[in-house]
């Protein structure tokens, strides 16, 4: 029941922006809907987490306690953003440059994105969290080429083709383990071959080789929607030019909805091939990326460059911590999923506000942002702090622990290398948030910055806060979707 | 077991597939290109429809229809559009020509039957002995994919990857289940949309469509 009304409520709200001529209330009717998939989320939780498993759709779709808790996180993400959209959606109109009709596109387009995600964390059978994933793709496009400029198209045009053909490696992987699971004895037929507990009851009897190859192909498929170096290419161009409250919905929760079909696929390659193989894929793609993410940082001249760059390193410690994949790395792993998304999609936010104001996102063109905006400029600040991953703030509780699994399991080495790559984008980052937050700039009388702004953002930041000085709302539910993963 | 005329047909669908894929690489001319992918298209329905009546699955023969229509017209005719909006349009520079892009083919169609040793060890029956022409058809799209510099010629890549995945899917499981393939059809049907749009918007906008002058994002 709750899990088919979470795909029923952001599709009706969606599909109720279209048929409306775009005004403020659509936009608030949009973030109600999105606040309903929070508390439905929440409630779906509250059951996971006493190892209640909810289905619907005559069990097409599922909900244990890592879809319940990925539910929360779009959720929460979700409303952050359309929120931040009615914010978006004004400024374009005043600005002339898009009539009402594409703010009604835009918000269907958001709404069916954000559908799309739901039904990929919730979906039983893994070659439906296939095609949900590929639709995410269909549904952004347009939305990361809103602002129709030449540079939006590139990026848009970059996203698709590197993005389809990445899935399309995936489905592949997808093809070979419905082949590998054709040849297990009693195995079930016909559709159920490929849901996800069937799959990981048959895993001990798939034939290695098969998963070997498969496995392989699907961490470079899904990989490469996480944002995992060598295919992060497209990633800087589509969350720079998308606008803001896009691009938090991509970087804060999207790439982590591909991950999190990583971390299905690792259970049943797990017990096909024990926990050594995809350990290696992990760790391997996780350092390549903490490398990109290092190097490319420092040169960075764009506030939205810059944080897309920062995705691609949390992808890679996230990568990482499941590599170790034991109980408390997994918990780790995603209550860092959380508390990136929230960072993340506090700073897009922001960026797109500073974009606004400022009229451009380059880092060399803001300064003193403190002084002269000092809610917006605190919020930025507070954001940075909390994504480097300082105390209060969840992601510094998270990366330690991410780090003890590591450490546990003998990938010291990689935890060593991972810090160390983190010290480097510590101090770029810090070179380019003093720039912009405090370097010498005009003298201006400090401004105000909008409530619609400024509520939702600091509420972002405490509650990321929060969950870093005690996990205890989300522990019960962090383990047992832990347990889901460790096996 | 399939036997006798019925895998002769899979055997020629399968080999046309791959020939496709090699002659997207030999010709340059765009419009070609299209009838290419509609040849394969036709190609992988008949070897759906096949496997369909040896098997007596009705699951499968709706697949081959949905197959025929998406891969066999309704794809090719929207990059025909595309095309023709842009007529003498060709594929000018590739980045690696052609005879070397040949040679290239060949390494990879080796390659595949390397990899595809792991599958048919599992399952040796005549339809997986097939598997390594459609990892080949993969290989092939991927290699067009990032040496072909018009917008066209890579979205041809991205469909060749595509139909490369489908005969595989064919060969080795006789299709995913129903629901999952419709839903993988239109995702494919929707991508290569969304990617028209992206087409013809960017000639509208710059006046061509050659992605080696769009180079405005990079680090």
């Amino acid at each position: 029941m709750i899990v088919s009304a979470l795909l029923a409520v952001p599709l009706a709200a969606g599909v109720l922006a279209a048929a409306l001529p775009w005004r403020r209330a659509v936009g608030w009717t949009m973030a109600l809907a999105d606040a309903v998939v929070l508390g439905l989320g929440i409630a779906l939780a509250a059951q996971a987490s006493r190892h209640h498993v909810a289905s619907g759709l005559d069990g097409a779709l599922r909900a244990d306690a890592l879809s319940a808790f990925m539910v929360v996180v779009i959720g929460v993400i979700s409303l952050l953003a359309s929120i931040q959209s009615i914010r978006y959606l004004e400024a374009e109109i005043a600005r002339g440059g898009h009539g009402a009709r594409h703010a009604s596109l835009y918000s269907f387009l958001v709404q069916a994105f954000i559908t799309c995600m739901l039904a990929a964390v919730l979906a039983a059978n893994l070659g439906a969290l296939w095609v949900a994933v590929e639709a995410t793709t269909i549904a952004t496009t347009f939305l990361v080429g809103h602002r129709r400029s030449d540079k939006a198209l590139e990026a848009s045009w970059k996203y698709v083709l590197i993005c389809s053909v990445g899935i399309a490696l995936a489905f592949l992987g997808t093809v070979l383990v419905y082949f590998a699971a054709l040849h297990v004895p009693g195995h079930p037929t016909g559709a159920s071959v490929l849901d996800w507990t069937s799959l990981v009851h048959a895993s001990h009897h798939l034939d290695p080789a098969v998963v070997r190859l498969a496995m392989a192909l699907l961490v470079l498929g899904y990989g490469t929607k996480v944002g995992l170096a060598p295919m992060h290419s497209w990633l800087p161009d589509a969350h720079s030019q998308a606008p803001a409250p896009v691009s938090a919905l991509m970087s804060g929760v999207l790439l982590t909805v591909a991950f999190y079909a990583l971390l299905r696929f690792k259970v049943v390659a797990d017990g096909a091939l024990g926990p050594g193989y995809t350990r290696t894929l992990f760790v391997i793609m996780g350092l390549a990326s903490l490398l990109v993410a290092a190097s490319l940082l420092l040169t960075q001249r764009d506030v939205k460059r810059m944080l897309a760059y920062h995705s691609i390193e949390h992808m890679g410690l996230i990568a990482l911590g499941a590599a170790a994949g034991t109980t408390l790395a997994i918990a780790a792993v995603l209550l860092h999923i959380l508390g990136h998304g929230l960072a993340k999609a506090v700073l897009f936010l922001a960026s797109g506000e500073i974009l606004l104001v400022e009229g451009t996102s380059e880092i060399d063109g803001i300064a003193a942002l403190l002084a002269r905006r000092p809610l917006l400029g605190g919020i930025f600040g507070f954001g940075l702090v909390a994504l480097l991953g300082l105390p209060p703030f969840s992601l510094f509780v998270s990366e330690l622990n991410m780090i003890r699994g590591e450490l546990a399991v003998g990938l010291g080495w990689a935890a060593g290398l991972s810090l160390l790559a983190m010290a480097v984008i510590f101090a770029a980052v810090m070179a380019h948030g003093r720039h912009l937050l405090l370097g010498g700039g005009p003298d201006a009388r400090p401004s105000a910055t909008s409530r619609l702004v400024g509520i939702p953002l600091v509420g972002g930041l405490v509650a990321c806060a929060a969950f870093g000085l005690s996990a205890w709302p989300l522990q019960s539910l962090l383990a047992a979707a832990a347990r889901v993963v460790v096996r | 077991m399939i036997s006798g005329a019925a895998l002769d047909g899979v055997e020629l669908a399968a080999g046309v597939v791959l020939a496709g894929a090699i002659l997207a690489l030999w010709r340059k001319d765009l419009r070609s290109l299209t009838s290419v992918l509609a040849l394969q298209g036709i190609a992988l329905a008949a070897l759906a429809a096949i496997l369909a009546a040896t098997g007596g699955d009705v699951g499968l023969g709706v697949v081959a229809g949905v197959v025929l229509v998406t891969k066999g017209l309704v794809i090719p005719g929207l990059l025909a559009r595309v095309v023709r909006a842009d007529p003498g349009s060709r594929e000018t520079a590739p980045l690696v020509n052609v005879p070397a892009s040949l040679v290239a083919a060949a390494g990879l169609v080796i390659l595949s039957y390397l990899v595809a040793g792991q599958l048919t060890a599992l399952m040796p029956d005549p339809l997986t002995r097939l598997a390594p022409l459609g990892l080949a058809t993969v290989l092939v799209g991927f290699f067009v994919l990032v040496t072909r510099r018009k917008a066209v010629s890579q979205i041809v890549g991205l469909l060749l990857v595509d139909n490369g995945v489908a005969l595989l899917a064919f060969l080795l499981t006789a299709g995913v289940p129903l629901l999952v393939e419709l839903g993988t059809s239109l995702d494919v049907l929707l991508v290569v949309v969304v990617l028209q749009v992206l087409a013809t918007t960017m000639r509208a906008r710059f006046g061509h469509v050659d992605l080696d002058q769009l180079r405005e994002l990079h680090d």
